[in-house]
């Protein structure tokens, strides 16, 4: 095929679940590439010499080289390229925000529409799932215990990189199954739990990494007594604290943080209640405070639960910003209008009402508009004075960002955090404020994404390797 | 997995258990909690840790059988095992000698406050205790508190045992005629609220446990808050003990209905499923 044919082929369709069917149960929406798909689409790229596309990869996976193998139809190099820079594939390819990442910088997006990168990479990962043609391998035991803290995409990729150099890894693991956000905050029909929880046993399998769930550090153990049996410790404990914005009305019953709702939802399977015991409260109308991707998880779990439980289907997004604005990954916003949410843009709550029993019966908004573009391009919104009105609701979801849980500080020593309670680290290395202390992902940057979380783990395991090796070679 | 090393039926609706969690009963203190989850299917709940054995590596947890889960929770058996116990969670109880020192228990809340009052007797307070429950059936730990307490006093609702009332009537005569230097209350929402009302009129400081609905435990939903009259705060991380004249009592009452409807349901479906379960050899069918 010539470099003139290729860009004519257009951009592969992913198959998706039927948009109303969709609604009524909490199975995956994108169906994954078939094999003619996936070739058709790796043909469109162009494997351009300076590729652009993997310097907008936050952990440079070879891009050009793993479509290439892709479509010779040589799937173990393709997996083996692939798991070079990306330990779950099938992770990534279904989450990260591949618009404004390797796909925003692919040179066939400038004139029409860019390679599936993020659709190729998901069906290399899906592929491996099932075959597993590519086993993880060991190296000779190094005689190092490192502790990994969090067993979210940050902590599972530092874990699994240390024992494939030989360390023997223990992951401490609050909540009673791993995989962080990956498992209480995304939904099923998002990233099924079976890939993620596949993922992690056969890294697990692999290597014989140890599991502790049930273990808050700062409770169960201090971080102090960890270091006096680790040689040394990862913490990827994430940013999982929910902030509720501070206006009245927020202790009405109803009102919830999108991590309530979220982790009733997925990790405790309240869609299934009754034959799950953990309910959750949902209603006619349902208002999601905010527009990024757990505002959008938030909506379409709800419009999803109206419909299984037979309440009437209506959910808004209330954002103060306008549709250009919106955070979310590009396929979460149209998968949400696709299925019916309602959007109330350039709008802020500033109260939320009760009745007299103490539930919500809706929120009082005023209205916004955006300032001129500041120096940093960025629109502020400011309210229209005079311009309040009232929204109906029965439940009200906030999803305005969360921050690092503290407990992990408590006595951990000289570990030091900033004003907005990340841990204090360095972004190459990982390396903390303490000796043998390193950390990554959500807790040191806030909130971010499940790939920079895992570039991080990535690093860090570099660093620590590096470490422990020096001291070795010292001794 | 964690197994149940012992069971015993303190009344009707009341059990204790000894389950093995070493990894929770290194740093348990007073005042602390658990979450339990029976199996696959359960829920996360809180239950506080009402003794613990070092050497043994067990915790005991009692509890009053009301919904579902405490209810399925009831008919297991020593040498069961249940799928999650995580903490110990929460701040410990602030003990320290604070001079002549009240602790008032209502129904389950008994439990709880046997560590309390053990650890407060021990630093040396002059501990009071007085206990309520319904009537004499559902009286336990009578002999345990009496050893930890200087004093103690019990009260049935109905008169059957020990005197008839409820907990604030010796404890409003108490607070009028002795020096109480402060004040713990556990119990229901309401008894404890009543309590908190009591002591606010002689201004003596009052800690409460509170009991919210919660998830995770671990600070992480929000599901547990409590409106305090500066702001809202988390009990599973910030408490679970709490100044009860910040706590605005009325939100809290009401946020233990929000998922009244749903318990039944939940309840309902698991004692239909029980029943028609052959395979199933709880007590409830035995
Ligand atoms: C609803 C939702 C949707 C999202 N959607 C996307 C998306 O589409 N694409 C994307 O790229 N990103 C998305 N994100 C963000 C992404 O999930 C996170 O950035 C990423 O998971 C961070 O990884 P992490 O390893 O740092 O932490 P986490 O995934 O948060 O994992 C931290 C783990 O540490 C555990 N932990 C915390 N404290 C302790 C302690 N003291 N002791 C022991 N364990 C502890 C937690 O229980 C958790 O399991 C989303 C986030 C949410 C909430
Ligand atoms: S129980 Fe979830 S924050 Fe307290």
């Amino acid at each position: 095929m010539s470099k003139q044919e290729r860009p004519k082929i257009p951009r592969q369709k992913m198959p998706e679940q039927e948009r109303i069917l969709r609604r009524s149960n909490f199975k995956e929406v994108a169906l994954g590439f078939t094999e003619e798909l996936a070739v058709k689409e790796a043909n469109r790229c162009l494997q351009c010499k300076k590729p652009t596309c993997v310097s907008g990869c936050p952990i440079g996976v070879l891009i050009p080289q793993f479509i290439h193998a892709l479509r010779r139809g040589d799937m173990p190099s393709a997996i083996s390229i692939m798991k070079i820079k990306n330990n779950l594939p099938a992770i990534c390819g279904r989450v990260c925000p591949q618009e404004g990442q390797c796909e925003g910088r692919c040179i066939l997006g400038k004139k029409g529409e860019p390679v599936a990168i993020g659709r190729l990479e998901r069906y290399v990962g899906d592929y491996e799932l099932a075959h597993r043609v590519c086993p993880l391998v060991r190296q000779k035991d190094t005689g190092k215990k490192i502790a990994v803290v969090g067993s979210g995409p940050s902590g599972i990729t530092c874990a699994v990189d240390l024992s494939r150099n030989g360390h023997s890894v223990t992951i401490f693991e609050s909540l009673h199954v791993p995989g962080g956000v990956l498992i209480y905050g995304i939904p099923e029909f998002r990233l099924p739990k079976e890939i993620v929880n596949s993922e992690i046993n056969y890294a697990v399998e692999c290597l014989n990494i140890k599991i502790l769930t049930d273990h808050i550090i700062g409770r169960t153990i201090t971080l102090d007594e960890i270091l006096s049996e680790y040689d040394a410790v990862f913490i990827g404990t994430g940013a999982g604290l929910p902030s509720f914005i501070n206006i009245p009305g927020i202790n009405y019953k109803g009102v919830m943080s999108a991590n309530e709702f979220l982790t009733r939802v997925n990790l405790m399977k309240a869609y299934l209640f009754p034959e799950y015991d953990t309910p959750v409260r949902i209603g006619n109308r349902i208002a999601v405070i905010g527009a990024g991707n757990v505002a959008m998880d938030s909506a379409r779990c709800s419009l999803r639960l109206q419909t299984i439980f037979g309440q009437k289907a209506e959910v808004h997004i209330i954002y103060r910003r306008s549709r250009d604005e919106v955070p979310s990954r590009k396929e979460e916003f149209h998968h949400a209008e696709e299925e019916g949410v309602i959007f109330d843009f350039l709008t802020n709550p500033v109260e939320i009402l009760g009745d007299a029993e103490g539930n919500v019966r809706g929120i009082r908004c005023i209205r916004m508009k955006l300032e001129e573009p500041d120096s940093s391009g960025r629109r502020k919104p400011v309210p229209i004075e005079g311009s309040e009105f009232e929204i109906e609701a029965d439940i009200v979801i906030m999803a305005l960002g969360t921050s690092p849980n503290p407990l992990i500080f408590i006595n951990s020593g000289n570990l030091q955090r900033t004003k907005h309670g990340t841990a204090v680290a360095d972004i190459e290395t990982g390396r903390t404020t303490r000796e043998r202390v390193w950390a990554g992902g959500d807790i040191v940057t806030g909130a971010a994404t499940v790939i920079s979380a895992m570039g991080a783990g990535k690093r860090t395991a570099a660093d620590i390797h590096r470490f422990l090796m020096e001291e070795n070679s010292k001794n | 997995m964690y197994k149940i090393i012992r069971k015993e039926i303190l009344s009707d609706t009341i059990k204790l258990m000894v389950v093995e969690a070493p990894h929770v009963v290194r740093k348990a203190e007073p005042g602390q909690f658990v979450i339990v989850r029976i199996n696959e299917t359960g829920e996360r709940i809180p239950l506080t840790i009402a003794d613990y054995d070092r050497e043994q590596g067990t915790i005991t947890i009692v509890f009053q059988e009301v919904g579902k889960s405490t209810k399925h929770l009831g008919t297991l058996q020593p040498g069961d095992e249940i799928s999650t116990v995580a903490g110990p969670l929460g701040h410990p109880t602030e003990i320290q000698k604070y001079g002549t020192i009240i602790c008032a228990a209502g129904g389950v809340g008994i439990a709880p406050m046997y560590p309390i009052a053990r650890a407060l007797k021990n630093a040396g307070n002059t501990v009071i205790s007085i206990i309520g429950v319904r009537s004499r059936d559902f009286l336990f730990w009578e002999d345990k508190m009496r050893y930890v307490s200087d004093e103690l006093v019990v009260c049935t609702d109905d008169g059957s045992y020990g005197r008839k009332g409820v907990v604030t009537e010796p404890l409003k005569e108490l607070l009028a005629s002795r020096r109480i230097a402060r004040v713990w209350a556990i119990g229901p929402g309401v008894m404890m609220k009543f309590v908190s009302l009591s002591t606010r009129d002689f201004n003596v400081p009052t800690m409460v446990s509170l009991n919210t609905i919660m998830v995770d435990g671990t600070g992480m939903c929000g599901g547990c808050r409590v409106l305090l009259n500066d702001g809202a705060k988390f009990v599973c991380t910030d408490g679970p003990e709490f100044d009860a004249h910040k706590v605005d009592w009325d939100n809290l009452l009401s946020r233990y209905q929000i998922y009244k409807k749903e318990e039944i349901l939940s309840f309902e479906t698991w004692k239909h499923k029980c029943s028609s379960d052959t395979d199933c050899h709880c007590e409830g069918k035995r």
